[in-house]
């Protein structure tokens, strides 16, 4: 600050020098990953790494995965389907309780809101048997419907949204009222617009959270025609245990769509857990 | 968190204006109906679960003989569960577990630090350290166990070829099993730490730093005496998040090493899940279930306690 705007930094390049060899850690095993899943077989493990394959096998390779004896695209779309039907899901009875817990004044409302949150320290797996019970006496066992009901009722949503939904300004929900306008009205017209870099957010977590899941789908998923993304890989890695490139092709597969969805939304990912995390 | 509290003390139902009480009973019904689909979810997906986990674990059922083969056992499954070599085992995992948390924060924090003022290109920097926390568990525990293959993977080549002689076995030896999931669970968690840490950063005022200077505080000192105590809020949220983090890298372990070799790098979540869907042993996996519970609900609320003394709000 104190020197010009054309003096460079030496420290600062310094330091921009250094974490870049350590952001190499955090890029390399993606680069090395991608890279194995263009090569043959032979040369996967070839030392010193070859990083531009000198065979190329990328063709052979992703049509083993994508039209071999695991169908992908159909856990594609289930993990779609589900990633997309929880998100909307989850986001909206989040956002409804929210509202209600920032903004509307009822009976037992602080409590409620407890109960709410205390939900928040159970861990997952204390609770997964009885979930299990409960499913496979009302059916819902190996369905969709409740793989996304399972992810639909977040307290952390829930908890985060409402913060937002407090720093909305109470006069415009007032005056809103004033004017005749029913609490849904006000919601839908007045607040959930207020807030709506909050859910978006919370929604790009909850997809990513979803699209990663493994154990939920393991557990309560049976039949192949069900199963998720990461199901799938698994079941291709068990398969082809030992080839690797092919299992670095399904690697690429599971991951590749997500981060370039995370590249393309990366502000508002980052700023939004930045933001609910400082909120939180 | 505590904020939490803080917020619903000042939000207490303003009693200025008891008169309209047909719009208290329209918030009333208001209020219940948006909060209905939370409330039943949670309560039948969660709360009502977390009760039963509780009510099997004193049971000696199995999914096989089905609920009318149940019989009351006592703690019979919890005197079992702690002469259970596995179990201890993972138990033990945890809590070695856990002393990666206060690691990987440090680590994070001078990260932060240096991105946030240091450095060029900053947000390419966010993206990049970003990057494994939103990746596939499952395909990230595939593309390392290929880089820690003891003989040819990459990993070891690159030490041996650096002149390192007894090179470690990394997921294919109990010594290195466990140590191999840490370094994992740190490279995934540092890029969400570091967002968090910078957003706290970003909070502090610049006239502390400018003041400090004035005074000839070394950077050192200014990093210990403003950043860190002013930081603590976001290192006592994510202390929290992380040691519940490590309850549930079930996802990781179970595909990276399945809990092997030898069970050296089971932990309480795989066990649990090992014996309620492959051993079926219902009410034993409960026993499992609720002292995760506990142990979860005791580190939390000694955490609250201890946030008194070192947390400044």
């Amino acid at each position: 600050m104190e020197t010009g705007l054309k003096t460079i930094k030496w420290p600062k390049v310094f330091a921009t020098l250094l974490f870049a060899i350590i952001g190499l850690l955090f890029i390399t095993p993606f680069l090395w990953m991608i890279s194995s899943s263009f090569k043959t077989e032979a040369d996967v493990l070839k030392f010193p790494i070859e990083w531009i394959p000198s065979t190329w096998n990328a063709v052979e390779n992703y049509s083993e995965v994508w039209a071999g004896t695991k169908s992908f695209g159909l856990y594609y779309w289930n993990s779609i389907k589900i990633a997309v039907l929880t998100t909307i899901g989850s986001a909206g009875f989040s956002c409804l309780a929210a509202y209600a817990f920032a903004k509307i004044q009822f009976k037992g409302r602080d409590m409620l809101f407890l109960v709410v949150l205390a939900t928040y320290m159970i861990p997952p797996q204390a609770i997964i048997i009885p979930q299990y019970l409960i499913y496979s006496s009302s059916g819902l066992i190996d369905t969709h419907l409740g793989l996304i009901l399972l992810n639909c009722f977040s307290a952390f949503g829930t908890f985060m949204l409402r913060q937002f939904f407090i720093s909305v300004n109470d006069e415009i929900i007032e005056s809103a009222r004033m004017d005749g306008a029913g609490h849904f009205r006000t919601f839908f017209s007045m607040a959930l617009p207020l807030v709506k870099p909050a859910l978006a957010t919370y929604a790009i977590l909850r997809f990513i959270w979803t699209w990663n899941d493994y154990q939920n789908p393991l557990i309560f998923l049976r039949s192949e025609t069900q199963y998720t993304i990461q199901i799938g890989i698994k079941q291709f890695a068990d398969a082809h245990g030992s080839i690797y490139s092919l299992m670095m092709a399904a690697a690429v597969s599971a991951i590749v769509p997500l981060l370039v969805v995370f590249i393309i939304g990366q502000k508002q990912v980052i700023e939004g857990i930045a933001l609910g995390g400082v909120k939180g | 968190m505590k904020q939490i509290a803080t917020d619903t003390a000042i939000k207490k139902p303003a009693t200025k204006s008891r008169k309209i009480s047909k719009n208290d009973l329209r918030n009333n019904v208001a209020g219940y109906l948006f909060i209905a689909p939370m409330l039943i979810g949670s309560a039948v997906l969660i709360l009502f679960p977390i009760i039963a986990s509780f009510f099997l674990s004193f049971t000696d059922w199995n999914f096989v003989t089905g609920l009318g083969g149940a019989s009351f056992v006592g703690l019979d499954n919890f005197s079992a569960l702690f002469q259970d070599s596995i179990f201890l085992k993972g138990l033990t995992n945890n809590f070695i577990l856990l002393l990666v948390v206060p690691f990987g924060l440090a680590i994070s924090l001078i990260l932060a630090v240096v991105i946030n003022k240091g450095v060029y290109f900053k947000d390419t920097f966010k993206v990049i350290y970003f990057m494994p926390y939103i990746s596939s568990t499952v395909a990230i525990a595939l593309v390392f166990q290929v880089l820690f293959h003891p003989t040819a993977g990459p990993i070891n080549q690159i030490l041996m070829a650096l002149g390192v002689e007894n090179v470690p076995g990394w997921i294919a030896s109990s010594d290195w099993s466990l140590i191999s999931v840490m370094i994992i669970i740190v490279w995934t968690q540092i890029g969400f730490q570091i967002i968090m840490y910078i957003a706290a950063l970003q909070n502090i005022s610049a006239q502390l730093y400018e003041a400090a200077n004035v005074d000839g505080a070394s950077k050192w000192y200014q990093f210990f005496k403003i950043t860190v105590p002013l930081v603590t809020p976001t290192t006592f949220l994510l202390l929290i998040q992380g040691v519940v983090h490590t309850f549930k890298v079930f996802d990781l372990i179970i595909v990276l090493t399945e809990g092997g070799p030898a069970n050296s790098s089971t932990i309480p979540v795989l066990y649990l899940y090992q014996q309620a869907f492959e051993e079926l042993k219902t009410g034993y996996a409960s026993a499992i279930s609720v002292i995760l519970f506990l142990i979860l609900i005791a580190i939390t609320f000694l955490q609250w306690i201890g946030q008194k003394k070192w947390v400044n709000y």
